[in-house]
């Protein structure tokens, strides 16, 4: 759905107001919801305000329109257009542009520091049972099967024994 | 376990309580991840998208979040079905109406929901009832965990956990805070909110014009970025400091139009009570803005004989879908209005002190 104000970005922000008891619905992009005081200003940019920024600040726009991803097809001009990746093999593929994507994107931000897959070597198999435990328990209670409640509770009291 | 069963339920996660449940209606986390061997959903042919909901359906079942747990085809669900779960908070719009092979596993008490490609291919939903991101995280996180042992996500050294949209890239963590700030918008104070998140890289969102009478006074708080962050902090920036600030700006707002303006608050509070207990046709967006008043009328114990609860059940009964459902087949706009209305007449008059 294309933004209502400027009918060219993708809207974003779907808002339904109340005028006099009558329902007005209104679909903007992000700009235009910024502009109409909709929404604050967000601190990093949309991804279109990024990419259509980015455009206009390149002037080797040639150079990157041969960039194409072997493994799925998706050239840059065409993720440029659309904001979206076709698969993880882009993000070395467009390797340059793409991080300055991310930079403006991500406020400066290009690594990350966060948790990681090779965490989930560790995954302890009691934790796991006492996940699976909480989360019966929890169901239990809902439903009121007291019983069973109690007997789950017992089991995760011994857990946190061991 | 089944669609049918949810009109009559609420979530447990929008019952009454958590932390600053006064302010907070609820907290919710979510993560995207990508299989490695596979293109994302814009490149993904039908035969691959319908490949992936398998692998990743059979991996979430593996791994058995719940016994009660249950899975919606989104794609074999008429539209009544998908408007209700977007209803529920349990999918998004983009993912009601998406196209091919996509669907949700819902946990029993709808705090947990797993969407299969949705924008990427799995996102993975923790909802909370009033401020609890730390109970949110730690279930998100061990969800994620115990997901990875049966499947293989896409992960880049620099970049982290790969996403179909580079807004998402790193942790794919978007965290969401929805709060009711009637006094502050009654006082024309609403700035402070903005102030406080600006700092902290978070947006605020308010689903109303400038000028106008507002829907609701509903807003909601969420992370803009998901790179160069740990989740833990993150997730600091909203328990430390700019959810419990601007929950003290709301209260303090209420306190003061309670000393300053109690005649023009119970003026607002006791007409959305009036309103709602007479209507004999109401549409969906005038009950969010009158029960925002009553919600604000409750929880400042100005009307004592309804429930938070009450209110809260009304906000997700009253919607399109879950009335279609009730009354168990398709209404149009206007019959729609006086189910509505119907409704919560009915529902309010239970709330009612008896005269004995
Ligand atoms: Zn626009
Ligand atoms: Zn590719």
């Amino acid at each position: 759905m294309r933004c209502q104000n400027c009918k060219k970005q993708t809207a974003t922000v779907h808002l339904t107001d109340l005028l006099k008891g009558e329902k007005h619905e209104r679909h903007l992009c992000e700009e235009c919801a910024v502009k109409e005081k909709i929404t604050a200003k967000t601190h990093p940019p949309s991804i279109n305000d990024v990419l259509n920024s980015f455009l206009m600040s390149q002037s080797v726009v040639k150079e990157l329109g041969k960039l194409k991803c072997p493994d799925c097809g998706m050239s840059f001009v065409e993720f440029r257009s659309q904001g979206l990746l076709g698969c993880p093999n882009d993000y070395d593929v467009f390797d340059q542009a793409l991080s300055s994507v991310i930079e403006r994107a991500q406020d400066g931000e290009t690594q990350h520091i966060g948790k990681s897959p090779g965490e989930s070597a560790d995954i302890d198999p009691i934790q796991r049972e006492r996940l699976k435990l909480q989360r019966e328990l929890r169901e239990a209670v809902k439903a009121e099967n007291y019983e069973l409640a109690a007997e789950l509770r017992d089991r995760l009291e011994e857990m946190h024994s061991e | 376990m089944t669609l049918d069963d949810l009109i009559n339920s609420c979530g447990e996660w929008l019952a009454v309580g958590g932390q600053f449940s006064d302010v907070v209606i609820s907290s919710r986390i979510r993560l995207a991840r990508n299989l490695k061997k596979y293109p994302f959903l814009s490149k993904a042919s039908t035969k691959q998208q319908t490949e992936i909901e398998h692998k990743l359906f059979d991996a979430i079942t593996s791994c058995n979040f719940g016994k009660n747990a249950f899975y919606v085809d989104i794609n074999k669900s008429d539209s009544l079905d998908r408007q209700l779960l977007v209803e529920r908070h349990l999918i998004s719009k983009q993912h009601a109406e998406g196209q091919g092979s996509r669907g949700v596993m819902i946990s029993g008490n709808e705090t947990l929901a797993l969407m299969i490609n949705e924008e990427d291919h799995l996102r993975i939903q923790v909802l909370r009832r009033g401020m609890n991101l730390d109970d949110a995280w730690s279930e998100i996180n061990q969800v994620d965990t115990i997901l990875e042992s049966a499947v293989d996500f896409a992960y880049h050294k620099q970049f982290g956990y790969l996403t179909a949209c580079p807004t998402n890239v790193g942790t794919g963590l978007r965290v969401s805070v929805m709060l009711h700030l009637p006094a502050l918008r009654f006082t024309n104070e609403i700035e402070k909110v903005f102030r406080a998140a600006k700092d902290m890289k978070l947006a605020v969102r308010g689903l109303y014009g400038e000028g106008t009478d507002a829907i609701g006074d509903f807003f909601q708080v969420s992370n803009q970025t998901t790179l160069g962050q740990t989740e833990e902090e993150i997730l600091s920036s909203f328990k430390a400091v700019v959810i419990p600030s601007i929950v003290k700006y709301e209260q303090e707002a209420r306190q003061v139009l309670i000393k300053e303006k109690p005649a023009a608050v119970d003026d607002k509070v006791w007409r959305a009570l009036g309103m709602l207990e007479n209507a004999r046709a109401i549409s969906s967006e005038e009950v969010l803005f009158l029960l925002s008043h009553l919600r604000m009328g409750v929880v400042l114990e100005r009307v004592k004989h309804i429930d938070l609860s009450v209110i809260n059940e009304l906000f997700i009964a009253t919607q399109s879908a879950h009335l279609q459902k009730r009354y168990g087949k398709k209404l149009d706009g206007e019959e729609r209005s006086i189910a509505r209305a119907d409704y919560i007449r009915d529902r309010l008059g239970r709330a009612k002190p008896s005269d004995n």
